[in-house]
């Protein structure tokens, strides 16, 4: 079968490799129709993920059929159209549970920190993802959800992670009535949590970034203001001075490790490698928002160490809040939400690529080229 | 809450999911359940172990199910098993991993070259697309470049 192939930082192609098979009674293997690049793989296309071994295959966003189930496996059936959510989860451990499907502790030998994930490192399992032709999916009964009928495939690839991420960023945020949430970060994620805080209630929500195209895609998908950290001199004293200088009730960090803006950050995370990433975005959160304000998390950091204000934390008496969204434990909801119009999932698609072509879609979406916003691509398989 | 429903009844669902008392909102804990106490709960079926897994000294056994494609070896395989000694919480773990994955790179290369297959770095860094779509980089990476074997040249001729 076609499958991406990672050859190390910034080259990836598509090659043979072998078919998935079933290895434990509650798989599933899954015909891939469509995958989706998520700005968290650019984290990995850039070597920033520790245990990231030439060979993988990535992709945690995918949607597909059934094509064989194991022994133990009772509700899915071979032919049913599923979205599989970015986690592996088990549903019995403590944290499955506790509806932390994010945190499964059966689902990742390799860390304890982080659960189970698609094509996401040996840090995150060491499981084979989706961008490719066919992929094992674990625990079976768990994750993955039947497309309801006349759902958009579209539609269905963005509830594995998308949709649900940026939900549980506003969620986390424990936004009010009439709340500011600030967004740093306008990826899909960062946009998409922009458009959940309304449905919490916000009263105004501001996204910062530095990407035209994508500020001005903001502003009209998620109806909030959209502004340009480039044309301010300090984006923290731009976001007291617009909040009547008491600072945002809350701040979302949709970044993570791969952020730019801040040189000292830049040069200590990204080029030497001296922390997990650039921590700039989470730094312009803890001091954006207000005291006593809530800081919410989901850009994706490394495992080690990160310069964080911690004192400014203490001090401000902020709550953070941070995890992979649980997907599972959302679904139900958010597709309601899709299919009453609240949300537009595929309404962020701007590229289908062939999975052929992956080498340059991995290009177009890390160099922000073409007005990227949201890559799916499709194997020859699901394009007759 | 009612005023300001009229006042965002253009933006589709605002509101909606508001819920004063759910804050903190999440996560939740579910105090009463006897699977928080400890690491006990009904395991899932063991994975058969048919390849080699590492697995963090955080925890006293493989989980219950795993990802096999690609198991330690060569020599980056040898770096990885040594960081496995070392908990989460230790340079020890994550630095050597880091390691590890820039030899694995190497190795890729030469495992390539084994099987007759020359990498086509071009084409793996997608810059057919970055041609495509923002010709100028590859100019500036070309136009670079070139001053700099110019300036060499002229720097030997010089020295000569
Ligand atoms: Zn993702
Ligand atoms: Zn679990």
């Amino acid at each position: 079968m076609l499958a991406m192939n990672y050859r190390g930082p910034l080259r990836v192609r598509i090659d043979q490799k072998p078919m998935p098979e079933i290895e434990h009674p509650e798989d599933a293997i899954v015909r891939v129709t469509r995958s989706c690049i998520c700005g968290s793989d650019l984290h990995l296309y850039n070597g920033l993920v520790p245990d990231t071994r030439v060979g993988s295959t990535f992709g945690h966003e995918f949607v597909g059929v059934v094509e064989e189930v194991g022994s133990e496996v009772r509700k899915l059936k071979v032919g049913d159209n599923v979205l599989v959510p970015f986690n592996i989860a088990c549903g019995k451990c403590a944290f499955c549970k506790q509806e932390l499907y994010g945190n499964c502790h059966e689902s990742n030998p390799e860390a304890t920190a982080v659960g189970g994930i698609f094509g996401y490192s040996h840090t995150a399992g060491g499981y084979a993802g989706g961008q490719a032709e066919y992929v094992r999916v674990p625990y079976a009964d768990v994750g993955p959800t039947v497309i309801p009928p006349g759902m958009d495939p579209d539609d269905a690839v963005l509830l594995t992670d998308v949709v649900p991420t940026g939900y549980q960023a506003a969620e986390m945020g424990g936004i009010q009535p009439g709340d500011t949430v600030v967004i740093f970060g306008a990826g899909p994620i960062g946009i998409m949590a922009a458009k959940c805080s309304w449905l919490f209630g916000a009263g105004r929500v501001i996204i910062i970034d530095q990407v035209e195209y994508r500020l001005e895609f903001a502003k009209n998908y998620a109806q909030c203001e959209a502004y340009d950290f480039r044309s301010m001199d300090d984006p923290v004293v731009f976001v007291k001075k617009t909040t009547d200088w008491m600072g945002a009730d809350v701040c979302i960090d949709a970044v993570g490790a791969d952020a730019a803006g801040n040189a000292m950050q830049t040069i200590t995370g990204r080029k030497l490698m001296l922390q997990a990433g650039s921590a700039t975005a989470l730094h312009w959160a803890i001091n954006s928002v207000k005291k006593g304000g809530i800081v919410s998390i989901v850009g994706v950091y490394g495992p080690t160490d990160n310069l964080v204000p911690i004192g400014n934390v203490v001090n401000k008496g902020i709550t953070i809040r941070a995890n992979q969204a649980s997907v599972k434990r959302l679904l139900p909801k958010l597709i309601d939400h899709v299919q009453n119009g609240r949300i537009d999932p595929k309404g962020m698609i701007t590229h289908w690529v062939p999975l052929e072509e992956v080498s340059d879609a991995y290009r177009i979406f890390s160099d922000k080229l073409d007005n990227c916003i949201k890559t799916v691509l499709i194997p020859p398989s699901a394009r007759t | 809450m009612k005023n300001l429903e009229k006042n965002y009844s253009h933006i589709k669902g605002w509101g909606i999911d508001a819920d004063p008392k759910n804050d903190p909102t999440y996560p939740i804990k579910l105090r009463t359940d006897e699977a928080q106490k400890g690491y006990h709960w009904e395991r899932p079926t063991q994975q058969p172990i048919t390849t080699e897994i590492l697995h963090s000294n955080e925890r006293p056994n493989v989980t219950a199910v795993f990802g096999t494609p690609l198991p330690p070896k060569g020599l980056s395989g040898k770096i990885r098993r040594y960081a496995f000694q070392f908990s989460e919480n230790s340079y020890g773990h994550w630095l050597p991993l880091l390691l590890a994955d820039r030899v694995d790179e190497i190795e890729g290369v030469i495992d390539d070259l084994r099987q007759g297959h020359v990498p086509n770095f071009f084409a793996e860094r997608g810059w057919k697309a970055q041609f495509k779509h923002n010709p100028k980089a590859i100019a500036t990476k070309v136009a670079v470049g070139a001053l700099l074997v110019t300036a060499v040249v002229a720097y030997l001729r010089r020295s000569k």
